[in-house]
């Protein structure tokens, strides 16, 4: 298990080596200057060779290289332009609600996504079933960037019962938590049911069966169990998406997150702490699935790792 | 399921190509002074916040979303069979270096490098296009590598190399047809998400930019008018999720027929 692990890390280096440079090179592949693009057309050439010089885009490519690199070792993300602040401590100040988002949003798709898939597999080929999993169809083919605004008219604009957009109580979580969600449950549904139909077709199910277990009892206290190990694994995997899903979601409902101060950086050319923002984002990704990765054996004892 | 798929996707097809010459009303034509109406007779999907009719600029928002996809799926698509079946029959250092670039690429989640890319780039329907393009050829390169390192070994291809083809023809005659079922369907999958990743763009701001009608742009227009016009919301996004749940039916459903293993689940 030591010796994976240690191999599993060492692995990880180049790939986030290279989704380093990748963000590194971003700025570079700004057509024209692009200092003079975060300034604009009607900056002085001295205010532009201040900001070049503070940002120290005017030292060679390699010693900038050098100097990113070391800085995110450091956990140095270099300064916001429009802030004036170290990156690092915008998005940490950011960071608590996009993982009150994220955490919430994988809270609501396995509400959903875990009943919908024990009842499509247990009623399977039936018109519950092919309607469990056409609404599971549905849900993926639902872009956020709609369901958001959809449920924010429906319940905030409508009904009244929830607040359309901001923060301060649990009931400002509850629209953002559902549209990011919606996703991650359709699919979650899908694997549930197409888990817990393999473990049903197992012999130690019909062995409980005979040995008198009703079949609720067979269902959810022997296969469902075993079923979970691939969705937990789908959990662990499509944080990735949850995560970008809330660049989108948190612009929707003004939710001050990680992933709303991307698109304000961008908004305002802020390149820097669009770097600051990609990165943190795809790193976070890349160390999820690692740790998804290595959390799977302890999950299936089935699963050695020599 | 694959024939609904195939019919939303036939019907959004015709009403891209033909629909604009149908309908009475000029996509950018305003008329102000009736902004935000709701749907009437005259104008099934009422009127926009400059008094434009929602109808006419889906029609013409078809044909952007449409012509994104496939431009989208077909860039990529070439570029990762090409890049995948030299990486899978030619193995070796080339492997390695493609193998590689595709790690870094995936370790970035959905659309957030395309996202990066426009930001630097600069808003417009040529690097929506570049940015998708960048981060889909992976998903075909990963697919076609791994049937390019079973086929090698297949008999049929040994022959071929005994008889003197060259590894271009091997490749394109006899290693390229085995991938092709699995990337016709990965193809169709790829216009569904090469579709709604445009409209994420639109929707932030980063995609197509006014006055082109776009169905993110038309979202995005909307969010401002919740309260008071939700028509601006309903109608755009409907029309992105039912063009996206037909690929999707239909990506499944060839899905099904090219692996009968899977439609047992």
């Amino acid at each position: 298990m030591l010796r994976y692990l240690l191999r599993r890390l060492v692995l990880t280096i180049p790939v986030l080596l290279g989704v380093a440079t990748l963000v590194f090179a971003l700025i570079h592949l700004v057509p024209g200057d692009p200092v003079q693009s975060m300034l604009g057309e009607s900056a002085s050439q001295e205010e532009v060779e201040q900001l070049r010089h503070a940002l120290g885009l005017d030292r060679p490519l390699l010693v900038q290289y050098q100097s990113f690199l070391a800085g995110l070792v450091r956990g140095d993300l270099g300064r916001s332009f429009r802030f004036g602040t170290p990156v690092a401590e915008e998005i940490r100040s950011r960071l608590f609600r996009t993982i009150q988002l994220a955490l919430a949003a994988m809270l609501v798709a396995l509400l959903i996504a875990i009943p919908l898939g024990i009842v499509a597999a247990v009623n399977r080929g039936t018109a519950v079933d092919h309607a469990a999993m056409t609404a599971a169809l549905v849900g993926i083919s639902m872009p956020n960037f709609w369901l958001g605004p959809l449920l924010a008219i429906l319940f905030a604009v409508h009904l009244g019962w929830l607040p359309v957009a901001g923060t301060g109580t649990i009931w400002h979580l509850v629209l953002p938590a559902a549209t990011l969600g919606a996703a991650l449950a359709a699919i979650l549904a899908r694997m549930t049911r197409a888990s817990l139909l393999e473990e049903l077709r197992e012999l130690y199910v019909l062995a409980a069966r005979a040995r008198g277990a009703s079949r609720v009892r067979a269902i959810v206290r022997h296969a469902f169990r075993n079923s979970l190990i691939p969705v937990v694994t789908i959990v662990g995997l499509q944080f990735g998406a949850v995560l970008t899903g809330t660049i989108i979601t948190e612009t929707i409902f003004a939710w001050p997150g990680v992933g709303r101060l991307l698109i304000q950086a961008i908004n305002f050319r802020d390149y820097p702490l669009v770097q600051g923002c990609i990165l943190f984002i795809s790193f976070t990704y890349v160390m999820m699935n690692l740790l998804t990765d290595l959390t799977y054996g302890l999950l299936d004892p089935r699963i050695r790792y020599d | 399921m694959i024939r609904a798929g195939l019919l939303i996707v036939l019907l959004a097809i015709a009403a891209a190509l033909i629909g604009p010459a149908l309908s009475p009303y000029d996509p950018s034509a305003q008329e102000l002074s009736r902004r935000l109406e709701g749907p009437t007779l005259a104008h099934p999907f009422g009127l926009d916040e400059l008094g434009r009719d929602i109808l006419a600029r889906i029609l013409a928002g078809a044909r952007i979303s449409l012509l994104v996809g496939l431009a989208v799926v077909s860039v990529s698509s070439t570029m990762g069979m090409l890049l995948g079946s030299i990486a899978g029959y030619f193995g070796g250092r080339v492997d390695d270096v493609v193998s590689r670039v595709i790690d870094v690429l995936m370790a970035f989640p959905g659309i957030l490098l395309a996202i990066a890319l426009v930001a630097v780039l600069g808003p417009s329907l040529t690097n929506v296009v570049l940015a998708l393009s960048v981060i889909g050829w992976v998903g075909y390169a990963r697919l076609v590598r791994g049937q390019a390192l079973r086929a090698r070994e297949f008999d049929f291809v040994q022959a071929a190399r005994a008889l003197g083809a060259g590894s271009g023809r091997i490749i394109l005659r006899h290693v390229l047809p085995t991938a092709m079922p699995a990337v016709v369907v990965q193809a169709t999958l790829g216009m569904a998400g090469a579709i709604i990743a445009e409209a994420a763009l639109s929707f932030l701001g980063l995609g197509v930019q006014p006055p082109t009608p776009s169905w993110g742009t038309m979202l995005d227009a909307g969010r401002s008018h919740l309260f008071d016009a939700p028509h601006l919301t309903i109608f755009p996004g409907l029309s992105i999720a039912l063009l996206v749940l037909g690929f999707n039916f239909l990506g499944d459903g060839l899905r099904d027929r090219v692996d009968p293993k899977l439609a047992s689940h």
